[in-house]
């Protein structure tokens, strides 16, 4: 009988559920991307108009395949494949694949913007809010990130957790051996500058320093013009097909919104009445009807 | 051993010009699996097909839309898409230099290495005069059809371009409610302050390994060998039943005993 309490409902929709530690603190966690897919991607259509779907098909058997008949394979040879199934992978490592274990703390501002890859949010995943919130606020006072490793989807992460808001975010970090070093691209000791060469352009730099962004730098213009044309077309009904009740197809980032509201939802919870009795989690009477 | 430059361009702000040549800084390093048929072990093909006869479309006559998300398709053609590219252009033009913490992780998305183009001089003065001042300039350029945006900044007498999201690419926190309930007790407050304290150090990426790269890649050889494996279920952490202040007690007694035994 599937589980539907609001933390049950966040952990089949999150791309990864696990615990946060930090000494012998658990906070049970949901992990939620934080970049959304371009607006502005577009689909693609046959002739008629109609909107493609993708299929894997089998070359030798020319046939399209159902996602039972899938499996992720290894190429040891040239052609030659070494199956691995889900449960192999995730057995691999099993404790970092269900926790994030915060064992150094950086403040946040010492990390080094090259090794930044993606960025999740955490919503918090347990019963109770107060560890998540004790970490939350501890970060932001301090400026202080919690560091650690974990797996996720069958690759390793170094993760930064960082407090913005209230909230903790998770920013993947790239490995060492993933950033490549100046000198590996040939890109010797560059030859030092007189102090005359040096400052004419530090008098320019000056010249152009600003004490805050324009956030205008940052629009998607192609999308701005894109949506200028669509908006055109919509007007005139110029190349407008109108799809009959189309099932859209399930895309795994499909409903950005339905996840913004899950999480927003789990964050509104409420403080368990068990709190009373300063429980870190487990046997609170859950709230009924609260959505 | 020197790599292949992806691109070339020229920075410029007020008088300013400097040539560069631009590198990619990252270096993919993941195992990388691939969809096979089950039955067979053929690697799968992706295709596009009609979802009314399944029948894949071929390429020359697919056509692109622009989905509503009210239920109709606005479709374009090859010439309009066309026309929404950018001019084509070898200037990385600096729209301003900033404090770098305006800027901020959460717009961070692909590091790239500049290297100098002919001007070595011109190079190597903007490196030392962006570590000087202390700031990141914020810059944008079109490579291959693309507009870009980047922080450009400097480091050990090098240049490097960071690309940044666009502002509808990624979720604002502001937007995002605070968690309700209770705040946390002064009291753990501060043993979590002691606690994250105890456990600062510098910021050192050498330090940390992809070990589950190397478990895959012993899992594979295994398996290629024809051997059992022996594989444990994902243990999931139980939560304490302990108070929080005695976990966090506890916690802080097991970093002293750490540091005393090191």
């Amino acid at each position: 009988m599937p589980e539907t309490s609001p933390e049950a409902e966040l952990r089949r929709h999150a791309f990864w559920s696990g615990t946060l530690t930090f000494g012998l603190v658990s906070i049970p966690v949901a992990l939620f991307s934080a970049e959304r897919p371009s607006r502005v991607a577009l689909r693609l259509l046959a002739p008629d108009g109609t909107p493609l779907h993708r299929r894997y098909t089998c070359p030798a058997e020319d046939r399209s395949l159902e996602w039972e008949e899938i499996v992720r394979g290894y190429e040891v040879e040239p052609g030659k494949y070494v199956v691995l199934t889900e449960e192999e992978l995730e057995g691999a490592e099993p404790e970092k694949s269900r926790d994030i274990d915060l064992r150094r703390f950086v403040p946040a501002d010492r990390i080094d913007p090259l090794y930044f890859d993606r960025a999740y949010f955490l919503a918090p995943a347990g019963q109770s809010t107060r560890p998540y919130k004790l970490l939350a606020d501890t970060m932001e006072r301090t400026g202080l990130a919690g560091l650690g490793t974990f797996v996720m989807r069958s690759k390793e992460y170094i993760v930064a957790i960082l407090a913005e808001n209230g909230l903790l975010r998770a920013e993947t970090l790239r490995f060492a051996d993933e950033v490549r070093a100046p000198e590996a691209l040939g890109l010797t000791e560059p030859r030092a500058p007189s102090e005359a060469e040096v400052e004419k352009i530090a008098r320019a730099v000056r010249a152009a320093t600003r004490k805050f962004l324009d956030m205008d730098v940052l629009k998607d213009r192609r999308a701005e013009r894109l949506m200028r044309l669509v908006r055109r077309k919509l007007a005139s009904g110029e190349d407008v097909v109108h799809l009959a009740g189309e099932g859209h197809e399930e895309e795994e980032e499909g409903g950005v919104v339905d996840l913004m509201e899950l999480l927003k939802r789990s964050v509104e919870r409420e403080a368990e009445p068990s709190e009373a009795s300063e429980k870190a989690s487990g046997g609170g009477r859950r709230r009924a009807g609260k959505r | 051993m020197a790599a292949r430059a992806i691109w070339k361009g020229t920075i410029r702000f007020g008088d300013v010009a400097v040539p560069v040549k631009l590198y990619s800084a990252v270096e993919e390093r993941g195992v990388h699996l691939r969809l096979l048929h089950a039955k067979d072990g053929t690697p799968v093909k992706q295709v596009m097909v009609h979802p009314g006869t399944g029948e894949p479309v071929p390429h020359d006559q697919v056509r692109k839309g622009y989905d509503t998300g009210e239920g109709s398709i606005v479709i374009l053609s090859d010439e309009e898409l066309e026309s929404l590219e950018p001019e084509a252009s070898r200037d990385v033009e600096v729209t301003e230099f900033v404090e770098p913490r305006l800027i901020g992780y959460p717009w961070y998305d692909r590091p790239y290495y500049l290297g100098p183009d002919g001007n070595e001089a011109a190079y190597s003065a903007l490196a030392r005069a962006l570590e000087a001042e202390g700031k990141e300039g914020v810059v944008r350029w079109t490579m291959r059809k693309k507009e870009y945006v980047g922080a450009l900044r400097a480091e050990g007498g090098h240049l490097e371009l960071i690309t940044l999201h666009h502002a509808s690419e990624i979720v604002d926190a502001s937007t995002l409610p605070r968690p309700k309930g209770r705040a946390p007790e002064k009291q753990e407050l501060q043993m979590a302050e002691q606690l994250v304290k105890a456990l600062a150090g510098e910021f050192d990426v050498g330090a940390y390994r992809d070990e589950y790269r190397e478990k895959v890649l012993e899992l594979v050889e295994k398996k290629a060998r024809g051997e059992a494996l022996k594989l444990g279920p994902p243990k999931r952490r139980k939560a304490e039943a302990a108070s929080l202040t005695d976990v966090l007690r506890a916690s802080l007694e097991r970093v002293k005993e750490e540091r005393q035994v090191a």
